[in-house]
């Protein structure tokens, strides 16, 4: 065992210079994010750009938008678990830990949202459930959070056995985690949903959408990941499995359109009062004399992205063919991060319940905190990528070096 | 003796149905505190100077009360003051009352609000909400001889999301006896909201 | 081991680990355990009130006075607000920013005052509102006007949402906060349709002289950074026996806003409830509010 936590680390130190500018940028951006945020504790939220017109802002919207991408895993659990799709088995446990990543970032986005972060514990002693949404989306993220780290766990303790992972025991965490990756969704956009007080989000269509949106984001940003994952190590993800995933975002993006479109027709067609937030998002709001439209470009480059987006996922051509495949993940992925986050949370508080317009854009405080949560992120998921590998290659293993012998790759 | 026993019962019968009647005419108007009205220093009582001058019922420019713009329906001095009584007002019919009454000489008129006022529904009331309350008279409020009520300043705009910190200091106004703190912007702010006036009212145009 | 104190060691394990040390001695801690305002007995109460008194008078030199009084039964309270009196005049926001030490800077407000233009559309979202209107003189001809506070609603959206249950209603219809349970999500701030609730985005400061010393637990006691606060009806005044108005309606210089006990059908609130047509802010939200609008 210890020989193997020393290989372990080992594996870890051991790379390129890439992977050693890589490693001291994240650093740097996360030391950066650390300090941002202790100055934020020590003043109060008040080094943010959030007020009591617009009471969540940054912070929350890249949480909305992870939320989203931790679904990425159960995009892939689905086709090879249940059809038994080969070249994406293969790749499963890179899903999960995409989720396990994403579920953390959500966690840590929640935290510094918080006004008085150190007494969340209180939410344990007691606990307003059912009632407060808040206290079931910490249910299921967390929940979320042990099912896939169990996943990848498991899969990754038989594999450095040396043994492929038995179906019996991954069933039931397989069947647990599809019906729960659509829970955080749910859960997630509930918590907004149910706030009669803000129009734009009380629509039954919010959930739906959230759903859709997710398997655009989180799978796209998978293909990219997978793509980068196997150009520096030498992990093999063919080119059937990220195919096949293009196709699955294809789908989801023309539903997530769809939905959208029905909202937008209901809410320009209907014309009612409670418009404002989405006449704000798409033209700007003219009020006592000023124009509030700080979102309008953010609103429309997102329309556009995800228009692109799906037109080209939806040739084969084009989807076969990796530069407009790439180039339409990464639209997926702005266009996604622009409409589930800022373009989701903001509007709801536009105009705010007494009909005030505060046009806010998040402060430096907020970017770079959050950059350092982004980072975070990376930097979790390049130290599990970087162990997995090896581990899933028998490179690392806990079967002793004598008794070993390369197992051929599942 | 029977005669005098029917008139004793008589007369029982008649303070058991009538008293109660008479003691809640007299309740009517709930027991109250009032406020005391809001003279002029010095102006009264008005039998001081009146009593020796004589009643004068002609509409005319009041030379020793310029401060008195009479603008309150047809009415004129004598219809409220009293020629005879200087220190009291009457009503319609007749009946004099003191000024610290003055609501009775209002509700002969204005009867929908009196009768709001008597349940606390009109005008301002302060003190307790379970127990002792002052009333403020009519004339606390509307000045009786013009009696619409006066525009007033209103205390500071409060700051826009992004300013609550330029908040220079809180200073103390006295209102009503109270002492109420109101904020001194920094300057940049005051230039702002200055700014977002103009707008404000540009936009109304 | 109960479920509770095993939370409650994890809890101070966690905490050790991030409290900033030079901060942490005894006191701080005993503030960082404080026990859930509801789960006090009433010995408790006075410990942590008393204490609260002590803290402020070591910090500021200025005695102050934290009451921890109960609702009184019998009692609910209701406000009635005539909006064909209101002027506009804004002496009611900082009668209450006085009478609750709301922080000057950052600046708190429990009172926002709304002017609209006459016949412009109003009721549901107030989108034609303006808050920050600066005339020389109020009434502004042509305009009218509406203060909103904490509707303190029977069915209120913020103590449903609320993950730790800070926010209550009490028996007496005010719904309260115990700020120290608060632990700043916001998402109440997020569900409240009034925009009552308000959130101290840094340490809240009030001049000690200008401090009212006459406090409640629920009310205006000191507060801090990172939680939500709101009306409460002035909880320290309406709470006791024979109690005062609420700041706001004392201050109100054209009488445009009553307030009583609802259970009693002679107080102003019930008077105004019986003969006048009282209508509720966002009733189509079905928050069921103790506030009550209504034109004399």
């Amino acid at each position: 065992m210890i020989e193997f936590i020393k290989d372990l680390l080992r594996h870890i130190i051991k790379g390129n210079k890439l992977y050693y500018t890589w490693l001291s940028v994240l650093v740097l951006v996360i030391t950066a994010g650390a300090i941002a945020y202790f100055r934020q504790l020590d003043e109060g939220l008040i080094v943010t750009n959030m007020r009591d017109q617009v009471s969540w802002g940054f912070y929350i919207s890249n949480f909305t938008f992870f939320v989203g991408v931790a679904a990425a895993a159960v995009m892939l659990v689905i086709p090879s678990y249940i059809y038994h799709f080969k070249p994406i088995k293969e790749i499963v446990l890179f899903g999960e830990m995409i989720a396990v990543m994403a579920v953390i970032m959500c966690i840590l986005l929640v935290v510094v949202d918080m006004g008085k972060p150190f007494h969340a514990w209180h939410i344990m002693m007691t606990p307003n459930f059912p009632s407060s949404l808040l206290v079931w989306d910490v249910i299921v993220l967390n929940g979320y959070l042990i099912i896939n780290m169990s996943a990848v766990t498991y899969v990754l303790y038989r594999a450095a056995h040396g043994k492929e992972y038995k179906m019996s025991i991954m069933w039931p965490i397989v069947l647990l985690s599809i019906p729960w990756a659509f829970s955080i969704h749910t859960v997630t956009a509930f918590l907004y949903n149910g706030l009669s007080s803000r129009p734009f989000w009380n629509a039954s269509i919010v959930a739906p959408r959230f759903i859709a949106s997710a398997l655009c984001s989180g799978p796209a940003l998978m293909i990219i990941v997978f793509q980068i994952a196997r150009k520096v190590s030498e992990v093999d993800i063919s080119n059937e499995a990220i195919q096949k995933i293009a196709e699955l975002i294809a789908y989801a993006m023309g539903l997530n359109l769809f939905l959208y479109a029905a909202e937008i027709f209901k809410e320009f067609y209907s014309h009612s009062i409670h418009l404002a937030p989405m006449d704000y998002l798409f033209f700007g709001l003219e009020k006592g004399g000023e124009h509030h439209n700080v979102l309008v470009p953010f609103t429309w480059i997102a329309l556009f992205c995800n228009v692109t987006a799906f037109i080209l996922f939806l040739m084969p051509k084009m989807r076969h063919k990796f530069t407009t495949m790439n180039l339409a993940c990464v639209m997926i992925l702005v266009g996604v991060y622009i409409e589930k986050g800022m373009g989701l949370i903001v509007p709801g508080f536009i105009p705010d319940t007494l009909g005030e317009i505060y046009d806010y854009l998040p402060s430096a405080t907020e970017l770079i905190v959050t950059a350092g949560i982004w980072a975070v992120g990376a930097l979790i998921y390049t130290l599990m990528i970087k162990t997995a590998i090896p581990i899933y290659k028998g490179e690392l293993s806990l079967i002793p070096k004598e008794q070993r012998r390369k197992i051929p790759a599942h | 003796m029977k005669e005098k026993l029917f008139a004793t019962v008589i007369l029982a019968v008649i303070m058991f149905y009538v008293l109660p009647g008479l003691a809640a005419a007299e309740t009517d108007i709930p027991k109250l505190t009032t406020t005391k009205p809001p003279f002029t220093e010095g102006i009264f009582p008005c039998s001081s100077c009146h009593a020796s001058m004589p009643p004068n019922k002609e509409k005319r420019v009041l030379a020793f009360h310029p401060d008195i713009q009479l603008k309150h329906g047809g009415n004129w001095c004598l219809d409220c003051h009293d020629s005879a009584n200087r220190d009291m007002l009457h009503l319609a019919n007749g009946d004099l009352i003191p000024f610290d009454k003055v609501y009775q000489m209002c509700g002969q008129c204005h009867g929908n609000i009196y009768r709001d006022w008597k349940t606390g529904i009109h005008g301002k009331r302060t003190g307790y909400w379970n127990g002792d309350k002052t009333y403020y008279l009519c004339v606390n409020c509307h000045n009786p001889h013009s009696p619409k009520f006066k525009p007033i300043k209103p205390l500071p705009v409060p700051a826009k999301p992004l300013e609550i910190m330029k908040v220079k200091s809180t200073v103390p106004v006295v209102i009503e006896e109270k002492k109420l703190y109101i904020p001194e912007y920094d300057k940049a702010n005051d230039k702002a909201n200055e700014k977002a006036n103009e707008k404000d009212k540009s936009s109304h145009k | 081991m109960r479920r509770r104190d095993f939370i409650k060691s994890a809890a101070i394990g966690l905490g050790g680990l991030l409290i900033p040390a030079d901060k942490s001695d005894a006191s701080m801690w005993e503030r960082f355990f404080q026990k859930y305002f509801r789960e006090m007995t009433s010995e408790e109460k006075k410990t942590v009130a008393k204490k609260l008194e002590k803290d402020y008078q070591d910090k500021t030199g200025v005695a102050i006075n934290v009451r921890t009084t109960d609702s009184q039964p019998g009692v609910k309270f209701g406000y009635g607000l005539d909006l064909s009196r209101c002027i506009g005049c804004r002496r009611c926001i900082y009668a209450c920013v006085t009478e609750n030490n709301l922080s000057r800077k950052p600046q708190v407000q429990y009172i926002t005052v709304l002017e609209f233009k006459n016949g412009e559309k109003w009721v549901s979202d107030l989108e034609e509102s303006r808050k920050y209107y600066n005339h020389e003189l109020v009434p502004e001809p042509g305009h009218f006007y509406m203060p909103v506070q904490c509707q303190q609603c029977a069915n209120p959206p913020c103590v449903k949402v609320c993950p730790t249950k800070a926010t209550w209603r009490e028996p007496d219809g005010i719904v309260a906060i115990d700020y120290d349970w608060c632990i700043g999500c916001r998402y109440c701030m997020a569900a409240c349709p009034y925009g009552a609730r308000k959130f101290n985005w840094a340490e809240p400061t009030v001049p000690p002289d200008q401090f009212n010393p006459n406090t409640h637990y629920l009310g205006n006691r000191p507060k801090a950074k990172g939680h939500v606060e709101k009306c409460t009806f002035c909880i320290q005044r309406t709470r006791e026996n024979p109690g005062k108005y609420p700041a706001c309606v004392e201050i109100c210089p054209v009488g445009a806003r009553k307030f009583g006990n609802l259970l009693d059908p002679e107080s102003e609130v019930s008077r105004c409830i019986e003969t006048k047509r009282v209508f509720r802010l966002k009733e189509e939200l079905n928050t069921n509010p103790s506030f009550f609008y209504f034109f004399s």
